[in-house]
């Protein structure tokens, strides 16, 4: 496996537990990046495919049925942190980023199908 | 077009015209009134000491083809010309009706007729016992039947000691056995009101301004300033008699079951008709009545289904009910002198059946026992007498709302084709609409269908949030993960985190986006700003009551101007920018908190506005001061976090210019001080809010809008805004009255600190932001680039101003004609 290109988001100090912060990568990509209260990390695409708008790092994170999500903040569908699928509607879903802790930095990887995780 | 003349506009003749205009629209009708006011709700006559207006016991309506004649009484009726005759006009009809009702019995005391001697019967009647009770002290009321009750109860509530003189040897004799009218008695004279069965008045007469009534006992006299009679009533059938229609031996107009009498081009409806000889004096025969003459009017066939004569009353805020039989073959009774209460089920001989029975002091088992009668116990014996858990299941004829004869298999197929929750079965069968007494058998017939009425916040809370609320404020918990570590599961969602933050904001100190409590905030409330359709935020500074200053009307157009800002008046009297950059936030709000403004919470759960008319300042109708009233009321709840938006309104006369009455609390002026009104909202079902006071000082109506708010804050669901919590109360407007007028729970104490806490440790939420750096931090685009703005959000020009770039069916003139799409918008 070949390791990603990774860009240094910013200290893992700066996120909030239980909330996301956005970051914008040298390519243009929005990407939401979560901290949790366990301190996992977990990295989407930020733009809701609902609206179009670039807010997915500001909705709610919790979990369903045990599946952690976050709840987009205009129209409140649900979105696998695991997997980026909506869980209220198939057909839609996030891209999933590498995310990891080097050196207290949070990096982001380029699109990625590994999980990510501190 | 044939004629129909009506005599009477009570609660029977206004149903008769209700049905009549809907069945057979022809009829050409008129009323011949003798009050000087249209039909009006006498059963809730009692409810005008408690504030209720004379206007709001109204049932008046418009009705097409109907001419009220109000204050003209019918002096004459002749049969032979077909003719009614009043002292102004003749009336001649094809069809008769008699809806005249019936007048208070005065048995033939001496001095019955002297001033301070009344009866309890008219609205009239009612102003002359007020206007007669000012400056005076003692009352006595003959009869301890339903009436005098409601009579000392409205004695009780004008402030009087109060006196019931029962000629009965007990209390509601003709509902209540001897062991039930007794049990009422040491309830009634728990609340200081003086009771004495087996005297009657001999003899009254005026002595040193005052009255002094002789009784039939040896030695027993009162002395006392105002005398009411509800000793019952009389069939007003003078009329009839006088034209020769036949009365029967005790009064009444005697009608067959189709409710025509001796001439059968007239009818009697009420409690002036003799059904086969007899005289109901309850609403609800009177109502089937009056659909049974509407049907025959439209030519159809209706007869009369028999009366059901159940009561169930809460007398003196101590429950009463009898239904079905009095006595029969068995009877077996329960008497719990400790707490009050009594019970009596009449069964069949084999006690299998149920035939009727009666309950003092609790009347739960009501609504299921009503519906049982004729058929089969439903349930343990000692479990419906003595207060246990009952299980049983009602037959689908069973009759569940005796006010709106509503069956339960019709609930139950109302259910079935998707009735979900109390209120959509009222609106669906009208159930539950009138008393109101068998909306807990509703709620059973819910779960009984299959309805999950689940209370649980989410999937991570079995509790409410009433119970969160009750679990935050006896264990002191400060933080979510907590919380949900000890009474929850997992790790919370978009449900249970905001409604326990707006929970911990109710109860606690300290700034929303402090320590863990940050990652609860809704987007809004993390960013203390409303997010727009497309990721930009509205900014709404508080404007108090609508007031504001040319100095801050400018800082806000130059705020607007120099962040290129949307700007929009909202309806609650303050100014909206919309498309402010999540980056140019704290920018704003330095300016705004500079300029003296503070937080909208236009983003939270929280109070919004109270909106004023001008009031006393310019207006010439003006009453009070309303604008200051308005700014009092915004700063003392401004930031008051609850399960739903809260908004309010002011208005300086009846005018009603603020429209206070749609809002969660309204205020409106009267020349004696303040009306208060809650449970109003407007949104997707708009309702009207209902009247808690009246005529207060201002020192109540706030105290009082401060416990309203504090019960509704510790006991609402999430997201239940104040109109649906008010009707979900059990008991209703006056159940809510009693506890936080009365204090009948002993918690108006608790409620007034927690509010006196809020009003003392209220600070800026925007204040707070702009002088933390920490939380000034999170106000970026990009946490890698905090200075670049998010590239993506664009916006074109309409109307001079900016809009969200991409609404094209916006920036597209709409051709006349062609139907406009209209969006779904997220919630200001």
């Amino acid at each position: 496996m070949t390791t990603p290109p990774f860009e240094v988001v910013c200290e893992f100090g700066r996120l909030v537990p239980g909330r996301g912060v956005a970051a914008l990568l040298a390519d243009g990509a929005q990407v939401a990046v979560f901290r949790l209260l366990d301190d996992s990390l977990y990295a989407l695409a930020n733009t809701d495919p609902f609206t179009g708008a670039n807010v997915i790092s500001r909705g709610l994170v919790g979990d369903r049925g045990g599946e952690p999500v976050v709840v987009s903040p205009l129209l409140k569908q649900a979105f696998s942190l695991k997997t980026g699928a909506c869980l209220d509607d198939e057909a839609v879903s996030l891209e999933v980023y590498a995310v990891e802790v080097v050196d207290g930095q949070i990096r982001v990887g380029a699109l990625s199908e590994v999980k990510a995780s501190t | 077009m044939s004629k129909l003349v009506v005599i009477g506009d009570g609660m029977v003749g206004r149903r008769f015209l209700e049905a009549v205009v809907q069945r057979d629209p022809s009829w050409d009708v008129t009323v011949l009134c003798e009050e000087p006011r249209p039909a009006y709700d006498r059963v809730r006559l009692s409810a005008f000491f408690d504030g209720v207006s004379a206007e709001e016991l109204s049932l008046a309506s418009d009705l097409d083809g109907v001419e009220v004649r109000l204050g003209e009484a019918a002096t004459e009726v002749d049969r032979d010309a077909k003719v009614v005759r009043s002292a102004s006009g003749e009336y001649p009809y094809d069809k008769l009706v008699f809806a005249t009702g019936s007048y208070a019995f005065v048995p033939p005391v001496e001095g019955k007729d002297l001033p301070g001697v009344f009866v309890y019967r008219t609205i009239e009647d009612l102003e002359n016992i007020k206007a007669h009770s000012e400056g005076r002290r003692h009352g006595v009321v003959i009869g301890g039947g339903l009436l005098g009750l409601e009579a000392a109860n409205a004695l009780k509530l004008l402030g009087m000691e109060t006196q019931i003189v029962e000629f009965a040897p007990w209390l509601m004799a003709r509902q209540l056995d001897e062991a039930g009218g007794g049990v009422l008695k040491q309830h009634i004279e728990s609340l200081g009101i003086g009771v004495d069965c087996s005297t009657g008045g001999t003899r009254i007469e005026a002595v040193d301004g005052r009255l002094r009534m002789d009784t039939n006992r040896e030695g027993v006299s009162y002395d006392t300033d105002l005398i009411i009679f509800a000793a019952g009533v009389r069939p007003r059938d003078q009329l009839a008699r006088d034209c020769g229609i036949e009365v029967g031996e005790r009064g009444g107009i005697i009608t067959d079951l189709s409710c025509a009498t001796s001439d059968p081009d007239v009818y009697a409806i009420g409690e002036v008709a003799a059904m086969e000889g007899v005289c109901y004096g309850l609403v609800a025969p009177g109502y089937a009545m009056a659909e049974v003459v509407a049907d025959r009017l439209a030519g159809g066939e209706a007869t009369f289904p028999g009366a059901d004569m159940s009561t169930k009353l809460k007398l003196l805020g101590v429950d009463v009910a009898q239904f079905g039989a009095f006595d029969g073959p068995l009877a077996t009774t329960y008497l719990d002198p400790a707490n009050g209460t009594y019970a009596k089920l009449v069964l069949s001989d084999d006690a299998q059946t149920l035939l009727g029975g009666m309950l003092v002091g609790d009347a739960e088992p009501y609504p299921l026992l009503r519906a049982s009668v004729g058929g089969k116990v439903p349930g343990k014996l000692a479990d419906l007498l003595g207060g246990g858990e009952i299980e049983g299941a009602l037959p689908d004829g069973a009759q569940v709302c005796s006010c709106n004869a509503v069956t339960k298999g019709e609930i139950m197929g109302a259910i079935h084709e998707g009735c979900h929750d109390v209120a959509e079965i009222k609106s669906c069968t009208k159930a539950g609409t009138s008393c109101g007494s068998c909306i807990p058998m509703l709620k059973q017939l819910l779960a009984e269908g299959g309805v999950e009425v689940s209370k649980a916040v989410c999937e991570h809370f079995t509790q409410s949030r009433a119970e969160l609320f009750d679990i935050v404020k006896v264990t002191g918990i400060t933080t979510f993960s907590e919380l949900i570590a000890r009474h929850g599961t997992g790790s919370g969602c978009d449900l249970c985190k905001p409604a326990v933050a707006s929970i911990l904001a109710s109860l606690s100190n300290g700034h929303i986006l402090d320590g863990e409590q940050a990652a609860l905030q809704d987007t809004n409330d993390h960013f203390l700003a409303n997010m727009q359709r497309n990721g930009t935020y509205s900014v709404v500074p508080r404007i108090p009551g609508g007031e504001i200053t040319p100095d801050k009307l400018i800082v806000i157009g130059q705020v607007a101007k120099e962040f290129d800002l949307y700007t929009k008046i909202t309806g609650g009297q303050r100014i909206d920018m919309f498309g402010a950059r999540v980056e140019d936030l704290p920018k704003i709000w330095r300016k705004l908190v500079d300029a003296g403004f503070e937080s909208g919470h236009a983003y939270g759960k929280a109070l919004r506005t109270v909106k004023s008319c001008v009031g006393t300042d310019w207006c010439r109708y003006g009453v009070q001061d309303s604008v200051k009233m308005a700014i009092d009321l915004e700063l003392r709840y401004r930031g008051l976090r609850s399960p739903h938006k809260l908004k309010s309104a002011v208005s300086g006369c009846a005018r009603e210019c603020a429209e206070a009455r749609g809002k969660d609390f309204g205020v409106i002026a009267t020349e004696h001080g303040w009306n208060l009104y809650v449970g109003g909202n407007g949104g997707f079902t708009p309702r009207h809010a209902d009247l808690l006071l009246s005529d207060v000082d201002s020192e109540t109506l706030v105290r009082t809008i401060d416990r309203f708010l504090m019960f509704y804050i510790s006991t609402a669901d999430r997201l239940q805004r104040t109109s649906k919590w008010v009707e979900g109360l059990e008991g209703g407007l006056d159940y809510l009255r009693e506890v936080i007028v009365d204090d009948r729970l002993g918690i108006c104490g608790e409620l007034d600190a927690l509010m006196e806490k809020h009003v003392a440790n209220y600070a800026d939420e925007w204040k707070g932001v702009i002088d933390d750096p920490e939380k000034l931090q999170r106000f970026v685009s990009f946490v890698n680039a905090p200075e670049t703005p998010d590239p993506s959000i664009e916006f074109e020009e309409v109307r001079g101003q900016k809009f969200p770039a991409g609404s094209t069916e916006r920036s597209q003139p709409v051709p006349l004609g062609t139907p406009v799409i209209v969006r779904s918008s997220q919630g200001k």
